[in-house]
């Protein structure tokens, strides 16, 4: 019989100490260290692109702007959007921590192709120095949208417009390879016992992903490369002073770009039901319909681009179809919703610091996708398109919804990943404080822009009676990276000086809590039986080990 | 551990095809390339169909097409799952490009050719 141990055995060999020095880690075909050099760097480009979204919050306490002229203005929501989307929330949950959880939960030693994955980080950091080039090279104001005519206008927009195409060309591959390395590994690395239907849905939610990943990013990396081609070359494509069709570029963007939401919020869901059934210790509610829903998230998300481009000049016929379609994608996301709600009912909820995010996630993400039905209907969208109401909306489902998942999933798999726990104190008091200040920033954005506050504007000097939202935003942004400050200090802290990790922290029953914290090298020293992934009834609180354990006459799968 | 240990990860050698079977079809596709070569220069206007020419180049692409995903990529001999993948994807690209298009054809008409004249105006302004 194959022994299931959950107690921290004495290991001294793990993946953090298995090898030493800055190439080991630089050129590393491991899972979990790739993983890790991930997490670091997209949250070093999370506090670049914060240090924009402040610039600009302080830029719009007055109506006559602050210390930003118009064209800085223009670059600092550019660079802030685009820094976030390709090199922070896309590859935030999936290439973080999807390359640290998902072997270790699937019960692999790795993912399917080492190589391509340490090749997709290598791609993501080049993708980052390009957008540095861009920076440095004129800078770009064009929007993260890259939108023509105005991106091919070299007259108008900067220097730094082709650099930031090739940038997130590259990015893109980056995360194709990402997503095809997920879907081989799950399809081909699965052990003995993990059918689809056990699989953690975590996994369900990465291969979703994954599968938009792969299908959709190829479409983006051929657009830009059009767009580069257009501004240097010359061919009409999407330029109408050359033939072209400026409206086409926007097909081509958010059939890409729409989808690109779902490869955000979907691993953030999965994040979600693991948070929610783990720290409820709560068997899931509904567990099949949370994973068809994933999938049917994924296929949706593909037919509904074009209510971005409701008030573009696209036809009619077509403003009525993605409107419809539109409304459908609310159906898969509240079936998640009212499970993860069920699951809750009648759990034993621990309020950790991982539980309080996942809390977060539900309110939030339920603000964001309500609102999302006055933007897919037409009437409203007329009136509310282009306004901060906008610029709220997508906040509450990319930033609220999937960064606040991410979050939460860092402070889940932290013990795992460090082997060491963080000050659960200091950690739910900065989970609030973010809760918090997210909503003081981006609920009086839905305010303004519901009364006609237009987005992008540097100045409002003809509509000072904004001023008010604008001053509470500013003061909930501050609260906000107040929150991610005292976080930062906190984990980094925890790495010195933390109370060591043991196997089981929180009582979760997948893969990854089978293994020691944090795991060694090749994960499993003998392969785990699987069984049923959220029954917890199989294990109790362990004082000494400060952890949970199997219990003594627990059967273990298998036997 | 050892994921080879699973069912799930057989180890397979690939299909093979003999190299005469593979020249036959490589002969095929290049008398489907004259076929298409021949289709450009022949004048369908003669039968009152200008638009044969596409349609026949266009169908003998799909056709040689076909043929390279069968033999070259040995669909012919796979699993239907990764047929089942292959064909997706093209419905896939049919209904991006699909979409696309029937909305730029539905806007046509109420595109105004060329500036109003309040814009005129104003370009002219910016420019001087």
């Amino acid at each position: 019989m194959t022994t299931l141990t959950t107690s921290n055995p004495p290991v001294t060999d793990n993946y953090l100490n298995h090898t030493k020095g800055i190439k080991s880690w630089l050129f590393t075909l491991d899972h979990k260290r790739i993983g890790v050099m991930y997490l670091v760097c997209v949250l070093l480009a999370f506090l670049l692109a914060g240090v924009f979204a402040m610039l600009i919050r302080f830029q719009l306490l007055t109506p006559e702007g602050t210390f930003m002229t118009q064209d800085q203005y223009n670059q600092a929501f550019t660079v802030h959007g685009a820094i976030m989307v390709f090199l922070v929330i896309i590859p935030a949950v999936p290439a973080a921590l999807g390359n640290f959880v998902l072997p270790i939960m699937l019960g692999a030693k790795d993912v399917a192709f080492p190589k391509l994955n340490l090749f997709s980080w290598w791609l993501w950091i080049f993708g980052l120095v390009f957008f540095l080039i861009a920076l440095g090279s004129g800078g770009i104001d064009t929007g993260w949208t890259f939108y023509t005519p105005y991106s091919i206008d070299k007259a108008s927009s900067m220097g730094g417009v082709i650099p930031a195409l090739i940038g997130a060309f590259i990015l893109g591959f980056s995360s194709i390879f990402t997503g095809m390395n997920f879907i081989v590994t799950i399809h081909r690395l699965r052990p003995k016992g993990m059918t689809w239907f056990r699989m953690p849905l975590f996994l369900w939610a990465t291969y979703a992903t994954a599968i938009i990943q792969v299908l959709a990013t190829p479409v983006i990396g051929i657009t830009l490369l059009l767009l580069v081609v257009e501004r240097t070359v010359g061919i009409g494509i999407f330029d109408p002073a050359m033939g072209g069709d400026p409206v086409l570029y926007q097909h081509f963007f958010w059939f890409y770009s729409h989808p690109a939401v779902y490869i955000m919020i979907l691993p953030a869901m999965g994040v979600v039901s693991e948070l929610i059934s783990v720290h409820s210790h709560r068997h899931i509610f509904g567990y099949k319909f949370i994973a068809y829903s994933s999938i049917a998230i994924a296929m949706f998300g593909f037919l509904v681009w074009g209510h971005h481009m409701f008030t573009s000049g696209q036809s009619a016929l077509m403003n009525i179809i993605f409107s419809l379609i539109t409304f459908s994608v609310s159906i898969p996301s509240a079936v998640k919703i009212f499970n993860w709600l069920a699951t809750l009912y009648k759990g034993s909820i621990s309020l950790n610091t991982p539980m309080i995010y996942g809390l977060s996630f539900i309110f939030i993400f339920s603000i964001g996708g309500l609102t999302g039905l006055h933007l897919a209907t037409l009437a409203t969208d007329v009136h509310l398109h282009d306004s901060y109401f906008v610029v709220a909306h997508f906040h509450y489902v990319m930033m609220g919804s999937a960064l606040i998942g991410f979050l939460g999933g860092i402070h889940h798999w932290w013990p795992k990943m460090t082997g060491k726990m963080y000050h659960e104190n200091w950690g739910r008091f900065s989970a609030i404080l973010v809760f918090i200040g997210f909503n003081v920033t981006f609920f009086s954005q839905f305010m303004m822009g519901s009364k006609g506050m237009p987005r992008r504007y540097a100045t409002y000097t003809e509509m000072p009676e904004f001023q008010v939202y604008h001053i509470w935003s500013t003061a909930g942004s501050v609260i906000l990276a107040l929150g991610f400050v005292i976080c930062a200090i906190y984990l980094i802290q925890s790495i010195f000086n933390g109370k060591k990790a043991p196997a089981n922290p929180w009582g979760g029953r997948s893969l990854e809590w089978q293994c020691p914290s944090p795991p060694p090298w090749d994960n499993f020293a003998e392969q785990p039986e699987v069984g049923d992934c959220y029954d917890y009834s199989v294990l109790e609180w362990n004082e000494d080990e400060q952890g949970y354990v199997w219990k003594k006459d627990a059967v273990h799968p298998g036997e | 551990m050892s994921n080879t240990d699973s069912t799930h990860h057989e180890d397979q050698v690939g299909h093979i095809v003999p190299v005469k079977f593979l020249v036959f079809i490589c002969c095929i596709l290049l008398f489907l390339t004259a076929v298409t070569v021949w289709v450009s220069r022949y004048d369908f206007t003669e039968i009152n169909i200008a638009e044969m020419g596409i349609i026949l180049a266009l169908a003998v692409a799909i056709v040689k097409a076909t043929f390279v995903g069968l033999y070259f990529m040995h669909l012919r001999w796979d699993r239907p799952f990764v047929g089942f993948i292959f064909v997706g994807s093209i419905l896939f690209v049919v209904l991006f490009i699909g979409i696309a298009l029937t909305d730029t054809m539905e806007y046509q008409p109420s595109i105004i050719k060329g500036d109003t004249p309040k814009v005129t105006e104003a370009m002219d302004k910016l420019r001087h």
